[in-house]
This record gives C-alpha cells, sequence and structure tokens, in this order.
C-alpha cells in the first residue's frame, strides 16, 4: 500500500486540485508531498479551495485527505459545501476526515506553548486512514495566540518540517487583511512565503462600483513553471473555476442528432433542419435587427412543442418583451399563462456575473427548463472584467450542453467593433456551435435586415445571406440570391435548385435503365455459358460412350477370334513365338 | 488555611519539550504553595496517547485541564505567569 503510493509519487510531482483552469495554470496542480501557501482576504474562497483539493483527492485520486478547521466548524463547512456537488457526506471519514480545531472561547493562555499536540493527534489519524493530502484552514488563528513572533515562526517551521517528513500534500491557509499582496509582506506570511514551495493568492476586488471579481496569481512555484498572470476565477456550482481557455465537457445527457425548430421555417431549412438539440447558438447584431424577434420565434416554437424555456431578458423590462413580439405575430402570453414560459427580467438580478450564472442555473432547474434564451448576454460585459464573462459563457455554455439544454443567446454588437470580422464582445463565438449575425443591408434607398450564419458546427448550412423581413404578420426570411454582384431577391435560386434535382433525377433514371440493360445482358451471357457447358458435358458423355463400345468390339472380336481358332484347333501361332524366343 | 476543596488536574505535555517540562514544574510548585499537596495530577503524554489529545481535542502543548472543583477549565501554556494562572484557576485568594 505504501510502497504504491511513494511510486505513484516518484511519477508524477503535481497532485491534481480538480478546479478546473487551475491545474492548467500550474501544469497539473499543487506541489506533491510539498506545502502550498493560500492567502487572501475574508471571503476569497481560501476554504473553498482547500477544501476542493482534499475533496478531489479523496474522490478521484485515492488519497484520503484531513481538514482541520481552525475557525470554521467543519459542521459548516460541510453545510456550505453542500451546493458544490462534491457529495462529501458520501466520503467516509476514512477518505476524508475533519478535524475540528477551534481554539476554546474560554481558553486561558499562560506563557509560552507549542502545537504538538495537534500534530501527535494528527499522526495517529493520518497512519489510520492512510492520509495523503491535508489542510490546515486559517492557522493564522492559532498562531495569533502564539505570544511573539519568534514563537510564531518556530511553529510554522515546525508544522512544515512536520509535513515536508510526511510526505504530505499540504495547503495552509492564512487570512490577509486587506489587499493581499501588503500584507503578505508581513509576520509571519512573508516567513511561510519563503519556506513553502508553492504560494497562491486569491483576491477579490470590486469593480465599476458595485460588481464583485475575484482574482487568483501563483506566486510562486519551485521547480515548476507556471503563470504567473492574475486569473480570474468564480465560486460555481462545482467550487472554483479558474478562467482558462479549456474546459472539459462532462456529458450528462446523451449527445443527439435531433433538431429544434429555430421558428423560422426557412432558417430551419437553411440549416438542414433546425438547431441541433442541445446546441449553444449565438445570434449577434447591431441593435434593431431583430435580435429578440428571433429569440422570441425560438421561445414560441419551442413552447409549441411544449417545452419549458427560460427566457432571461436583460434590455426590456418582460411585459415590453410580450408587447413587443405581439406586434411581429409572436404570442409568448399564452404560454407565460400556461407556464411553459418562464419570463424574467435581468434587472431583478443585481451582482457580479457570477451572480448572474447561479441564479439562471437556479432559475433553470426550478423551471425545469429545456430551452434558456439569454438576450443579450452583452449586457454582461458591463458587470466584470471580460475574462470572467467569457468565462462564465464558458461555463453556461458547458453545463447546459452537459445538461442537454439548447442555449441561446444574444449579443449586440459594439459600435467601436470591427464589423468585418464580426468579432463578438465577449470573444464567445468561437465557443458556439451555431453563429448566426443579422446585419443591415442598404440597398435601392431601403435599409433592410439581413441574415447569414456565419457558422453551424456538424451540419450542412446555406452560405446565403437572406432578408428578413418583420410584418405584422410575422416574420419572414426571404430568399435572395446573388447576380452580377447584386444581392437580389427572386425565386432563380429555387428554380435552379429545382433543375439540379430534375437533372439528377434524369440522371439517376439513365444509370438505373443502363445497369437493368447490363444485367441482362449478362445473364444472357450466363445463360449461353451454361447451355454450351451442357453440351461439352454432352459431348464428353458421348466420347465415353464411344470409347467404350469400341473397346468392347475390340475384346469381342478378339474373344471371336479365339474361340474360331479354337475350334479350328489350329497352332498357328506357335512356331511364331518359339522363334521369336530362339 | 487549609482547604478540604480537592483539586484534579489533568495536564497534556509533549514528551520532554522544554514547555513542558517547565509546566509540570510550575503546576507542581503551585499545588505545594497553594494547595498544600491536596491535588492529583494526570499526565497525558500526546506523542504517546495521540487518541486522547484528538478525544478532548487537545492541540496545543502543555495543556492543563482542571477537572475538579466545578468549573472545568482549560489553561494553555508553561503556566510560568504564576499569578494570572492563578487567578484563572481561581486561586488568588488561597494565595493572598
Amino acid at each position: 500500500m505504501k510502497s504504491a503510493k511513494s511510486s505513484l509519487a516518484e511519477v508524477t510531482t503535481k497532485a491534481p486540485t480538480g478546479i478546473s483552469g487551475f491545474d492548467a495554470i500550474t501544469g497539473g496542480g499543487l506541489p506533491r508531498g510539498r506545502t502550498t501557501l493560500l492567502a487572501g482576504g475574508p471571503g476569497t474562497g481560501k476554504t473553498v479551495f482547500a477544501l476542493q483539493f482534499v475533496a478531489y483527492g479523496a474522490r478521484e485520486c485515492k488519497e484520503p485527505g484531513i481538514f482541520v478547521a481552525f475557525e470554521e466548524t467543519a459542521e459548516n463547512i460541510i453545510r456550505n459545501a453542500k451546493g458544490f456537488g462534491w457529495k462529501l457526506s458520501e466520503l467516509s471519514k476514512t477518505k476524508l476526515f475533519f478535524l475540528d480545531a477551534q481554539p476554546l472561547t474560554d481558553l486561558i493562555l499562560s506563557g509560552d506553548f507549542d502545537i504538538s499536540a495537534l500534530m501527535a493527534g494528527l499522526d495517529a489519524k493520518i497512519k489510520e486512514i492512510g492520509a495523503r493530502r491535508i489542510v490546515f484552514d486559517a492557522l493564522d488563528v492559532i498562531l495569533t495566540l502564539l505570544p511573539d513572533a519568534m514563537a510564531q515562526r518556530r511553529e510554522i517551521y515546525r508544522l512544515h518540517h512536520w509535513l515536508l517528513e510526511r510526505n504530505l500534500s499540504a495547503i495552509i491557509t492564512l487570512k490577509s487583511r486587506g489587499d493581499a499582496a501588503s500584507s503578505i509582506q508581513m509576520e509571519p506570511y512573508n516567513f511561510m512565503q519563503f519556506m513553502v514551495d508553492c504560494s497562491v493568492i486569491l483576491n477579490q476586488t470590486v469593480v465599476q462600483g458595485d460588481v464583485s471579481k475575484r482574482s487568483l496569481r501563483v506566486q510562486k512555484f519551485r521547480g515548476s513553471g507556471f503563470d504567473e498572470n492574475e486569473a480570474p476565477f468564480i465560486i460555481g456550482d462545482n467550487g472554483v473555476a479558474v478562467a482558462n481557455g479549456t474546459s472539459r465537457i462532462k456529458r450528462t445527457v446523451k449527445l443527439t442528432n435531433e433538431r429544434v425548430s429555430t421558428g423560422l421555417d426557412h432558417l430551419d431549412t437553411m440549416l438542414g433542419g433546425g438547431y441541433f438539440r442541445g446546441a449553444s447558438v449565438l445570434i449577434t447584431g447591431y441593435s434593431g435587427t431583430a435580435k429578440t424577434t428571433l429569440s422570441g420565434l425560438f421561445a414560441e416554437a419551442a413552447c409549441r412543442n411544449h417545452e419549458k424555456v427560460l427566457f432571461v431578458c436583460f434590455d426590456t423590462i418582460s411585459d415590453e418583451v410580450v408587447r413587443n413580439l405581439a406586434s411581429v405575430n409572436i404570442r409568448l402570453d399564452r404560454y407565460l399563462k400556461n407556464g411553459l414560459l418562464y419570463l424574467t427580467s435581468a434587472r431583478s438580478i443585481s451582482g457580479g456575473a457570477e451572480t448572474y450564472l447561479v441564479r439562471i442555473k437556479a432559475m433553470v432547474e426550478e423551471h425545469n427548463a429545456k430551452y434558456v434564451i439569454i438576450d443579450p448576454v452583452s449586457a454582461w460585459s458591463k458587470t466584470g472584467h471580460d475574462l470572467t464573462i467569457k468565462l462564465i459563457m464558458d461555463r453556461l455554455i458547458e453545463w447546459t450542453k452537459s445538461s442537454g439544454i439548447t442555449l441561446l443567446c444574444t449579443s449586440l454588437f459594439d459600435e467601436m467593433s470591427d464589423q468585418t470580422n464580426g468579432a463578438s464582445p465577449l470573444q464567445i463565438s468561437t465557443m458556439v456551435d451555431t453563429w448566426i449575425n443579422l446585419t443591415y443591408l442598404v440597398q435601392n434607398g431601403e435599409r433592410n435586415r439581413g441574415l447569414g450564419i456565419i457558422k453551424s458546427r456538424g451540419m450542412a448550412h446555406s452560405n446565403q445571406l437572406r432578408e428578413l423581413i418583420l410584418s405584422d404578420a410575422g416574420v419572414l426570411l426571404a430568399e435572395t440570391y446573388s447576380e452580377g454582384g447584386d444581392v437580389m431577391m427572386g425565386t432563380r435560386r429555387w428554380e435552379k435548385e429545382h433543375a439540379v434535382q430534375l437533372e439528377k433525377k434524369a440522371f439517376d433514371t439513365n444509370l438505373e435503365r443502363s445497369r437493368a440493360k447490363l444485367e441482362s445482358e449478362e445473364s444472357e451471357l450466363l445463360l449461353r455459358l451454361k447451355m454450351l457447358q451442357d453440351a461439352v458435358i454432352a459431348k464428353q458423355v458421348e466420347k465415353a460412350i464411344l470409347l467404350r463400345s469400341t473397346e468392347e468390339l475390340k475384346q469381342d472380336s478378339l474373344r471371336t477370334h479365339a474361340k474360331v481358332k479354337n475350334l479350328r484347333n489350329t497352332v498357328t501361332e506357335m512356331p511364331k513365338r518359339k522363334g521369336r524366343r530362339s | 488555611m487549609k482547604r478540604r476543596m480537592k483539586y484534579s488536574f489533568r495536564l497534556f505535555i509533549a514528551g520532554d519539550a522544554p514547555n513542558s517540562v517547565q509546566a509540570f514544574a510550575n503546576l507542581t510548585e503551585i499545588c505545594k504553595a497553594n494547595l498544600s499537596d491536596q491535588c492529583d495530577i494526570e499526565v497525558v503524554d500526546v506523542f504517546k496517547e495521540p487518541e486522547r489529545a484528538l478525544a478532548e481535542s487537545i492541540f496545543m502543548t502543555p495543556t492543563l485541564i482542571k477537572i475538579t472543583p466545578e468549573p472545568i477549565q482549560r489553561i494553555v501554556g508553561t503556566l510560568s505567569l504564576t499569578s494570572a494562572a492563578l487567578q484563572s484557576l481561581g486561586l488568588e485568594i488561597i494565595a493572598a
């Protein structure tokens, strides 16, 4: 048991944290068998990070862990982590052991002391469960009880030495006051900073007045390369998630080829049947290019199929959306009444983008929606760091995909962004499966709405730009085709398509005919071959009979000859034979 | 001067660590000086009985638990700040 573990330690020198993004930054996780210092102000997510590390080790890496809680009670920590889906309660105490080490409130101090008792107790526990990972959460609580800086240093040193001797992958969390960068210069943090092999600083700042933004930075990592930049992170429903390009999608719902209607027949045709169920769709466009209208159509189509939809609108108040959509004959009120559609204005949600994500997830679960429409997601860019938004979108897409929810987002093009490359302000276009862009086409003094499919993964799709016509009768996607450089409307494309189809049909018929002809020729030849073969056999039989009768005749004549000779009693042959012998 | 009250203590120590040794010395001194040796002292070495330390949530050594008389009290440290230690044990009257 022990040898197997140490050989594992030799193979890999990092202990994966299971924190999405963080393992990528550090190239595999925290240093195995070494100590990591995790510093940050209150509420920066130190406990969640550390708990995730031991929980992941216990669940996924067969590395039992111990969580020493100096500040919060273990009961509180477990309760707070309930929302993360780590199923801590399922982990037995032999895999993850929580030790309540909060100093008693009525504790009386008298003179110098050390934490030998803690280490002795832990030693027993480590042996019992074979722990490989350990967390000392809020070590500062116990350090501040020590009489002076010397004693603090001594205990830190003792603890570090103890951890190294036991080859434990450890996290020590420390509270820092104010901004982490300056407070880690103070005792005892600076001392620890030098001592440990890895140091991570967590930050929480408020941007634009009221929006909180979390970030972390790996400050040091002995013997390993790491991304030195500050990386935004969120605390989502799986715990800490660090912004990083890569994300793993754990699919809980089977991938299907099922299509869902876009709400526009012609758009369905252009996409070869509609969006894929569970896909993520992005509709971009300038203000007034009918992004919300397309969202409304999609919602209406889904509701018509008795499926539940969550529609989150950012820019307008929800009843305005219903009224405005009714003007183009999209009637959502009946679905609002029968509960298929859940319309909410994001104005009711305040806080960071992280909050939106959590709230949207909660609403989807509450409503059991199979479709989520967010109009527009670009509103999120007002609520935090660009990278954070990208991360949130990433999480949203990952989550909707894994749960088989079809996601439709609209995004407003910034006036400043480049029209030609169609860069979405959130740069989420690379993440989505289908990207539809809405533009204005100015032609003959008219400003018409155009719709084009920029990309659609895994399906054939039209590359044509089409005209979107909104009227009180509804929404229509007109056919267009280009001739002589002009985009024109007409039925020629349909005619052409029809002609091609006819041609193909004729060709197919021809092919079939030739094949039939060849086949009949072939069978005729085969028949002739068979007849000839039969004739050959007949001839062979005839020949055999002939040979046999010839032989019989010959024998017969010999016998006759002998008989005749006998009858005649002649010995005419004898002298001849004698002569031959002499 | 004699107290009828029986004192019983449990002292958690970490082997022969200097502060543990000092705590034991200070405790015996307190007993001799203030309690006329009318006290039981149980010494628990956390290295020998780590389970007891865990069970009683003893994380710091030396830790003294005053079991009787009530209330149960814990004092962490060498007990070298004698007057403060005495006060917290409710012995200041005797000392005076």
